[in-house]
């Protein structure tokens, strides 16, 4: 969908001299994907990505965006068929949020009933209530919402391409993950082309399909996050990641992903010696107790029943904690880690028991992709 | 008390000499606006052009209005205009230039910067940039240029009493030579109050032409 060949960009200094901002950059995103173009500052992944709607004229290369080479089109056309939002926001003061929203409607001459209404179902996508918002000025609103309403502004129009500069980097950190988390789940939705630049390494693992990596206007690596963390290829990448990669990478697994599937469990009527014998079979040393409908109740510990008898609701302890089958990996370890235990019953939104995960299991699958990778190398 | 009976006395001529007054700057007031803020713009697009004009519209301010009045009779008698209507409103036509050029360019050229890659990124033209966000944002700033000149060049006006142009400055000019006080307070309350209330109007306006809720944000130089 955004095909980049050996782009470049070369600024003249006033001394006389240049400087290379991007460097032979190739890359494409691929339809419906997330790419976020990571560095530091002064890589060129900005520049990069105002070479994409002629922000920043390119020196050479090729740029194509949904199949058309961009020097075909004439820069305004271009811009307006590409959604854009920059960290700053951009707001204009001037305009209502209505208006600001349909910017780009009007500048197309679109039907100003059917854009106006438009303005109306995206803030509702965003969770900001139309009959309040629409007739604003933006400088009535918090930062979060008026960052809302910017990148709404950016798919007033519908563009299948969206270029999106450092979009969340000036918003608090509580409000810019909620943001986050709203924006993946309208991208999953929606599902655009975005080009992302980003210099934070964890937005970048939490919003891309893919992560470019940029230093001195090269591309370093392009890969999708998992692979980023578990194979950077080099001391440069590896850096950047942080050493901390393999836990980064706890926030890409769902707990789904990783327990143990298994339908072990008793009832609270059940006879202590059922349960005994279930986990000896086994080889667990926990038993989950579920309610009647199946939801997780407690669990029996294999060393505090060996001698014990009765009914399980006799002698079931509490379950420390629970986790969501869809949380990820990160959750799952800090519930494990605040309530010391190496286990955890893992339940649905219903809070039906689904299965457990262990420490064991975690560690198992961060080191998956390492030892996949050592045997492809030999 | 004396005065305030030939106030009472010479309502009319009162008026009359207001109007005059008011039709000197009014007309003057407009075509600056009409010149000046197309080159406030304009010198936004070159530094060195910026600095030309503006020095220069500095300098044209620090001519002591007589001296230019004086200018003005030779070469407008070419025309048959030396004195009266036309030298007075062509002095205040360039006096009005620097706070009306200068609040423009300012204006124009301390638009955020971060707007004006919104509105390029959306892709609008380099001018409806001007026109739907440059200008708007710029208005309560270039108002506030239009408020210092005409307050300014009321009291300009009158001075242009003594090319024989009208105005409240007769009363005062009279006064002075007739030595009668009446006449000298009643011209002076007149052209100040027709100050206060031309400010006071202008800024009405000034509100009216700003959105709601982005007026606070023009911070106004003003040379005043």
């Amino acid at each position: 969908m955004i095909k980049l060949e050996k782009l470049s960009k070369v600024f003249e200094t006033p001394g006389g001299g240049s400087v290379i901002a991007a460097d032979q950059v190739s890359m494409e995103v691929n339809e419906g994907e997330i790419c976020v173009l990571l560095g530091p500052s002064g890589c060129g992944k900005t520049t990069t990505l105002k070479m994409i709607n002629a922000l920043i004229p390119k020196t050479s290369g090729k740029i194509t965006v949904a199949g058309r080479d961009v020097d075909t089109l004439n820069p305004v056309e271009l811009r307006r068929s590409i959604g854009y939002v920059i960290q700053q926001i951009g707001l204009f003061p001037n305009m209502t949020i209505e208006d600001n929203i349909c910017v780009v409607p009007d500048l197309l001459g679109w039907d100003r009933k059917k854009s106006r209404s438009r303005a109306g179902d995206l803030l509702e996508m965003v969770n900001l209530d139309p009959a309040i918002f629409l007739k604003r000025f933006p400088k009535e609103l918090s930062g979060g919402q008026q960052q809302r309403v910017g990148v709404i502004r950016a798919l007033a129009a519908d563009p299948p391409v969206l270029l999106m500069d450092e979009p969340f980097g000036a918003i608090d950190p509580i409000n810019r993950a909620v943001i986050q988390d709203e924006f993946l789940k309208m991208q999953s939705e929606i599902r655009k082309t975005i080009a992302f630049v980003s210099h934070d390494i964890d937005e970048a693992i939490k919003m891309a399909d893919k992560v470019a990596i940029f230093k001195d206007g090269k591309l370093v690596q392009y890969a999708s996050p998992d692979d980023l963390l578990a194979r950077p290829v080099n001391d440069f990448v590896t850096s950047f990641v942080g050493s901390d990669r393999t836990l980064k990478r706890l926030s890409l697994l769902r707990v789904g992903e990783v327990m143990h599937g298994d339908q072990l469990r008793v009832t609270a009527q059940d006879e202590v010696g059922k349960a005994r014998h279930l986990m000896q079979e086994a080889g667990h040393k926990n038993i989950v107790m579920v309610g009647p409908q199946g939801r997780a109740r407690g669990f029996l510990h294999l060393n505090d029943i060996l001698e014990a008898r009765g009914t399980v609701a006799e002698h079931h302890n509490a379950l420390p904690s629970t986790v969501h089958v869809k949380d990820d990996l990160r959750t799952a370890v800090s519930k494990m880690f605040r309530h010391d235990v190496s286990w955890l019953a893992c339940v649905d939104d219903d809070g039906f028991f689904k299965g457990s995960i262990t420490q064991r299991a975690i560690s198992h699958a961060l080191g998956a992709t390492y030892r996949d990778s050592a045997e492809a190398a030999e | 008390m004396e005065t305030i009976v030939f106030f009472m006395d010479n309502l009319d001529v009162i008026l009359e000499r207001t109007l005059q007054h008011i039709a000197i700057v009014g007309v003057a007031i407009s075509l600056a606006i009409l010149t000046g803020v197309p080159i406030g713009i304009a010198i936004t697009l070159n530094r060195k052009a910026a600095n030309i004009v503006l020095y220069v519209a500095a300098i044209i301010v620090t001519i002591p209005s007589i001296a230019l009045f004086g200018l003005m009779i030779p070469i407008l008698s070419l025309i048959g205009h030396g004195v009266g209507y036309l030298p007075a409103v062509i002095a205040v036509l360039l006096y009005s230039q620097l706070p009306i050029i200068r609040n423009t360019y300012t204006a124009i050229s301390n638009v955020d910067p971060a707007l004006r890659e919104a509105a390029r990124g959306l892709g609008m033209t380099p001018m409806q940039r001007l026109m739907k966000v440059e200008i708007p944002l710029a208005i309560p700033v270039v108002m506030a240029g239009v408020r210092i000149a005409v307050v300014m060049n009321i009291g300009i006006t009158a001075i242009a009493a003594y090319i024989g142009a009208g105005g409240l400055g007769v009363f005062i000019s009279r006064g002075i030579s007739q030595t009668d006080p009446r006449q000298l307070i009643t011209g002076a309350v007149m052209v100040s109050l027709l100050a206060i209330a031309a400010d006071y109007a202008l800024m009405w306006a000034q509100r009216r032409l700003t959105p709601a809720s982005s007026s606070s944000t023009s911070a106004s130089p003003s040379n005043a």
